[in-house]
């Protein structure tokens, strides 16, 4: 190929990304638009203009990038919807070979996943042993798809697998007592820290730069929304599958228990982390326009909770549940605070939406007041249990987190504080759950003598 | 001179088939042809050629193919389908009735309005 000088490709670089976020103009469109620009420059050149000044006549020959982009879009409505190409044809991009590779590998990984799950459904026969596993087995293959795709080095590897196999051995070899309390909460702890493990792989290993944690929270909201539409396409599927089986006069659910579960469920996270990855330039994130949504909508139920909490009189009675709600919401206002932030452009001016999320926050606040109020009067007469502490510290955390968003947004709002401090006040606060999971997964059952 | 917009868009459409009749080309070569054919008076807005190519690729009276360009930068050569030549066929009637209407019209104009510039001349 040949080039111009070092100033012209990146000058021509710079208006290739420019016309690039257009969305109504395609990949192709503008490689197509670059061989006219770049014709169009070395004939000017060759009259005598120098590169510069080549340039500058060539774009603006090539017009009004809004009016051509209108044009564009005119004539491509369909991609105002911005169409999902998961494997684009060589054609378009002349980069088909290393996609199909890369749906190859997704696959394999999915059906790999679904293998383990079921080799270890297979070997284990206690129901509870497996379920505290499950996240052991499944989540390795969605780490393994990023540290395909992230080419993570040796080093980022050894950091991922040292933990991992901590895990793998703290879970299987405490003394736990059966249905014991600390058993349940390192159970449902692991899956965070392994989380954090899988973000690790996602960011290939620049776990301290703010920006990877952020995308990694939008990633993370994103692939829920995408696997629950797995889901709910997978059911209807299986249901009608089931109903026409059923009419023949086959029971499917054998075979649907011990065959289609294993698979479908490991494998849909695998695919969804897929989809995620691919889409990401595509289509606008479904998570933050949620969150628009259902902020004005969680602040009306957080006012009800505060009415009746604070007129129900006694709490007393409450037990261990208020308090798992309690985190449960808090964690819901946390998430519709970290969505909102990470779509938020951190440079425009504070508006409504601002306030909201700040009178949200507040909202939550109150209502745990509340019912912390309550819980720690309880806790002050009956004393600890691994519960208590572990949902406990789990209020504590969120709360901190919270009382500070509300403190830099309100200095936002009052232009004392830039919006980006807001956002990296969120992220930087995300590898402080994963430790607190951590603690509770190692440090408590020794602590509490493995009940 | 200066070309109306309108007259320069709806003369695009069948300049480009026309220009396409003669052979495969490409869309920096189709704009240099028409800027030759007008003499450098059509000034067309380049980026606005290329939706107008995918338009027509849409109808079926071109066929695009990913091509390379001599210095090896990749290229989208268009050709006219037998759809397109018959879409030729049909605009160039419709422009020739144009064409002829007008023609008419600057004679007419041109017979009423001599003698008045002459009569101006003389005055």
């Amino acid at each position: 190929m040949m080039a111009g000088t070092p100033e012209l490709e990146a000058q021509i670089d710079q208006w290739r990304s420019y016309v690039q976020r257009r969305q109504a103009i395609s990949t192709a469109d503008v490689d197509e638009m670059e061989d006219h620009l770049r014709e169009q420059v070395a004939d000017l050149t060759a009259t005598g203009l120098d590169d510069d000044e080549a340039f500058l006549v060539a774009v603006k020959r090539m017009g009004n990038l809004d009016e051509v982009s209108r044009e564009f879009a005119r004539e491509h409505s369909d991609r105002l919807w911005k169409q999902l190409v998961l494997v684009p044809d060589a054609g378009t991009t002349g980069r088909g070979g290393s996609s199909w590779r890369e749906l190859a590998v997704v696959l394999a990984l999915a059906v790999g996943a679904g293998v383990a799950v079921k080799i270890a459904s297979g070997l284990i026969g206690d129901e509870t042993v497996l379920m505290r596993n499950i996240s052991l087995l499944v989540l390795p293959f969605l780490a393994g798809y990023f540290a395909w795709k992230r080419r993570l080095t040796w080093g980022v590897g050894a950091m991922l697998l040292v933990p991992f196999a901590v895990l793998a051995v703290v879970l299987n070899v405490y003394p736990f007592e059966a249905d014991g309390s600390t058993l349940l909460l390192a159970a449902l702890h692991a899956p965070v820290v392994l989380w954090a493990l899988v973000g690790i792989a996602y960011v290939g290993g620049r776990w301290r730069s703010d920006s990877g944690r952020m995308d990694f929270a939008r990633f993370t909201g994103e692939l829920a929304i995408y696997f629950t539409l797995l889901a709910l396409g997978g059911g209807v599927l299986l249901g009608l599958t089931f109903g026409t089986l059923n009419i023949v006069g086959i029971d499917p659910e054998p075979f649907f228990e011990g065959w289609v579960l294993p698979f479908a469920v490991p494998g849909a996270l695998v695919v969804a982390a897929w989809l995620v990855e691919a889409k990401q330039n595509v289509v606008e994130n479904i998570a933050p326009v949620l969150t628009r949504v259902f902020t004005p909508l969680t602040i009306v139920m957080l006012l009800v909770l505060f009415v009746v909490l604070a007129t129900a009189g006694s709490l007393l009675d409450t037990d261990r549940g208020l308090l798992i709600l309690m985190d449960a919401i808090l964690v819901l206002v946390l998430c519709l605070l970290l969505y909102s932030v990470s779509a938020r452009d951190p440079l425009s001016p504070p508006h409504l939406f601002d306030a909201l999320l700040l009178a949200l926050v507040v909202a939550a606040f109150a209502v745990d007041a509340v019912a912390l109020t309550a819980m720690l009067t309880r806790i002050a007469e009956f004393g600890f249990s691994p519960n208590k502490v572990a949902a406990l510290g789990l209020n504590l955390l969120l709360l901190v987190h919270l009382v500070g968003s509300a403190l830099l947004l309100t200095g936002f709002l009052r232009g004392r504080r830039p919006f980006a401090a807001l956002g990296r006040w969120q992220t930087q606060f995300l590898p402080v759950y994963a430790v607190w999971a951590a603690v509770v997964v190692v440090a408590f059952p020794p602590v509490f003598g493995f009940v | 001179m200066h070309i109306d917009k309108d007259l320069v868009a709806a003369s695009a459409t069948p300049l480009v088939l026309g220009i396409l009749a003669d052979g495969e080309s490409y869309g920096y070569a189709i704009v240099r042809r028409v800027n030759e054919l007008s003499g450098g008076h059509m000034l067309w807005t380049d980026g606005m050629l290329y939706p107008l190519l995918h338009r027509l690729e849409r109808l079926g009276f071109v066929e695009a193919t990913w091509g390379v360009s001599d210095v090896g930068r990749r290229r989208k050569h268009y050709a006219l389908t037998p759809a397109g030549h018959q879409a030729l066929a049909e605009r160039r009637a419709q422009w020739q009735v144009v064409a002829d209407a007008l023609q008419q019209v600057w004679k007419d104009m041109g017979d009423a309005q001599s003698p008045r510039a002459v009569a101006e001349g003389w005055a």
